[in-house]
């Protein structure tokens, strides 16, 4: 049996600032992995990537992470690749995405 | 110190009017990322995981103050305060925004430097031995030579695109300090049997997927023919090396695929044609860059106060046996700065610690800095007489840490922490382990001891050749560490041996802890080292440390 499609979202770097974006189900790009729009299927995933790559000029390095959903519904990458750039550096927690996240 | 001279300024600076046309062509969408990318890389810019990247060259390790200073500069300005020393002696910075790079660019012109080839399919930055020009064992400074390797080398319109990245290393000393045989090309200077100088030449040496140890394939090359038998190998590698996979594109694949001696045919018909076109470097430009390594004004000091402190300080007296070794003078010391402080990042430099290494370069050490490629920095000339305020200075600024060769100067790449190609962590594995052996005492009585970790197969920290190698992989979504034994880098360079399956991310380190207690329960006397333990005794005890038989049972 084909195993079970892992939902995917779309991730990339952003051009001027060179951190972690993701693609939103509005059609442009987030600093929030809350934001990023979910493709459930394989024909959403490709249309997704596609929708994604639309924006050479602002994003660059677009492909697609496995997503899985936490027990409250919320998608969070499935990889530690993925879950390490959600963060930022292990050796300094004043540095990357968990650094702003503290003063959100 | 090597200044640039007119030639070099006018080259750098037009390199960087170059490099920021192409950001803001990039920025306005006239180049796109596909025609920017190699663009980039060729001046030192990665985009990582977190933010873009960049590397700035150090030509064979080598600083001054104002340099130190600008780095510290810049590292405020335009990054996040700090810098990572690398094992190509390079530093990078972590935090930069796109715009921003070619400002950072210009700042390191102000000062003779820039970041052109530290990445791309090149001849990338030659590193030298750390205490060159200092070092009691050596025949001369190598870094003559390597400066002239880097005029050579920069722009050379027939190397800019060779099959993949290539690395020179020389040492002019018996012991190899600078990993050379790990490089594409490995120099010793050497002297023949009449004493005359010249190059023991090795080849196809590298690290990464196939770790091989470079091959000697010229006993002894006169000086004077040096850059026509670079050449030589540089064409026969140009022409010949794999162009069709990315993996088999070094040297040391053609050298393992045809053999030291075809290569070795090969290289010497083309340098004969080579040599007989060849007219000489230019006799001006070489007495130029010899004067520039000439050795500082040294001073004799009185070193009675240091010898008092040395008998009565029992915190110095461990620095300097541990981190200092003998200079040509024996009134002075070559001191390395530990950037391994226990539980730190191996290579990280804060602005304000590059500052007080500038100053005290400035103050007290003829204004000379090293960056060695095990990640410290080096003040090369001390005067015995100035190691007591060197270091009170030093351990104000969390810089005095006294265990440089010992179980918790490890190299640790960046891996997944900051690298887009890591498979794993690195950085978190080398500082647990320097907290589990935090005790400097007992890391003295471990004794010399050389741990290295790379987050990917690309070796970047060197794991093939470390006493204890730490390879962090991906196995099925999960980081996970291989352990390779009995590497070495120096003189007697080998690739160490894969131990058995790997660890998970907090079985590491206690692994690590087992070999360590194995070797502790089977060396002969405290004098026999790890490595020296491991070559009498062979891989058996280190592996039944590592893999206990009840574990083995558990897990069946």
């Amino acid at each position: 049996m084909a195993r079970q499609f892992q939902p995917r979202m779309a991730t990339g770097s952003d051009l001027l600032e060179g951190d972690v974006v993701y693609f939103t189900s509005a059609g442009d790009w987030s600093r929030r992995i809350e934001d990023a729009a979910l493709a459930v299927n394989p024909d959403a995933a490709a249309n997704l990537l596609s929708r994604a790559s639309e924006f050479p000029n602002a994003v660059v390095g677009v492909y697609l992470v496995e997503a899985a959903l936490d027990d409250r519904g919320r998608a969070a990458p499935a990889h530690f690749r993925e879950v390490f750039r959600t963060r930022g550096p292990s050796n300094y927690p004043q540095h990357g995405r968990q650094a702003e996240r503290e003063h959100v | 110190m090597y200044d640039y001279a007119d030639f070099d300024r006018a080259f750098v600076q037009g390199r960087v009017a170059e490099f920021r046309d192409q950001v803001e062509r990039r920025i306005a969408g006239s180049l796109t990322e596909e025609e920017f990318l190699p663009l980039r890389l060729r001046n030192g810019l990665y985009l990582q995981l977190h933010a873009y990247m960049y590397r700035i060259a150090i030509p064979y390790g080598t600083l001054n103050s104002r340099k130190l200073r600008q780095l510290a500069m810049i590292s405020e300005r335009w990054d996040r305060g700090y810098g990572h020393f690398t094992t190509r002696t390079n530093i990078q910075f972590n935090w930069p925004k796109l715009r921003d790079v070619p400002d950072m660019m210009a700042a390191l012109a102000e000062v003779g430097m820039h970041s052109i080839q530290t990445s791309g399919n090149c001849v990338r930055n030659v590193t030298a031995d750390h205490f060159a020009g200092a070092a009691a064992d050596e025949i001369e400074d190598p870094r003559a030579t390597a400066e002239l390797l880097r005029q050579w080398s920069t722009d050379h319109p027939e190397f800019a695109w060779l099959p993949r990245k290539f690395k020179i290393g020389i040492t002019a000393a018996p012991h190899d300090r600078a990993a050379t045989k790990t490089h594409d090309i490995a120099l010793r200077i050497v002297r023949d049997a009449e004493g005359a100088v010249g190059y023991e030449v090795s080849v196809g040496g590298g690290l990464g997927r196939t770790p091989m140890i470079a091959k000697t394939v010229r006993e002894f090359l006169p000086k004077a023919e040096l850059l026509p038998y670079i050449e030589a190998i540089l064409e026969v590698y140009n022409l010949a090396g794999r162009r069709d996979n990315k993996h088999k594109a070094r040297l040391k694949i053609l050298v393992h695929e045809i053999g030291i001696d075809e290569v070795r045919a090969r290289v010497e018909a083309v340098f004969e044609e080579r040599l007989a076109a060849f007219r000489g470097v230019n006799p001006g430009l070489l007495a130029e860059i010899e004067a520039a390594f000439a050795p500082p004004a040294f001073v004799a000091l009185p070193t009675e106060d240091y010898a008092r402190a040395h008998a009565e300080d029992p915190v110095f007296r461990s620095w300097v046996d541990v981190n200092c070794v003998a200079h040509r003078r024996d009134d002075y010391a070559i001191a390395t700065i530990s950037l391994k402080p226990i539980g730190g990042t191996p290579g990280d430099a804060t602005a304000a610690q590059m500052r007080l290494v500038a100053d005290l370069a400035e103050a007290y050490a003829h204004d000379e800095v090293r960056v060695s490629h095990e990640q410290n920095l080096v003040l090369p000339h001390v005067p015995r007489a100035h190691l007591p305020a060197v270091h009170a200075a030093l351990r104000e600024a969390g810089l005095a840490t006294a265990n440089v060769g010992l179980v918790s100067d490890i190299i640790a790449c960046p891996g997944m922490d900051y690298c887009s190609l890591a498979t794993a962590r690195s950085i978190p594995i080398a500082q647990q382990i320097a907290e589990t052996f935090a005790d400097l005492d007992a890391q003295r009585d471990i004794g010399p001891l050389k741990i290295k970790v790379s987050g990917c197969i690309n070796a970047c920290g060197h794991h093939h050749v470390g006493h204890i190698g730490i390879l962090g992989l991906d196995r099925a979504g999960v980081e996970n560490y291989q352990i390779t034994l009995g590497g070495d880098a120096a003189e007697a360079a080998a690739i160490g041996e894969r131990a058995g399956p790997g660890f998970a991310y907090d079985e590491i380190v206690p692994a690590v802890e087992r070999l360590i207690e194995a070797y502790l329960d089977h060396r002969l006397e405290p004098g026999e080292s790890f490595l020296e333990a491991y070559r009498r005794l062979g891989a058996a005890p280190f592996k039944a440390a590592l893999y206990p038989p009840e574990e083995r049972s558990d897990a069946a």
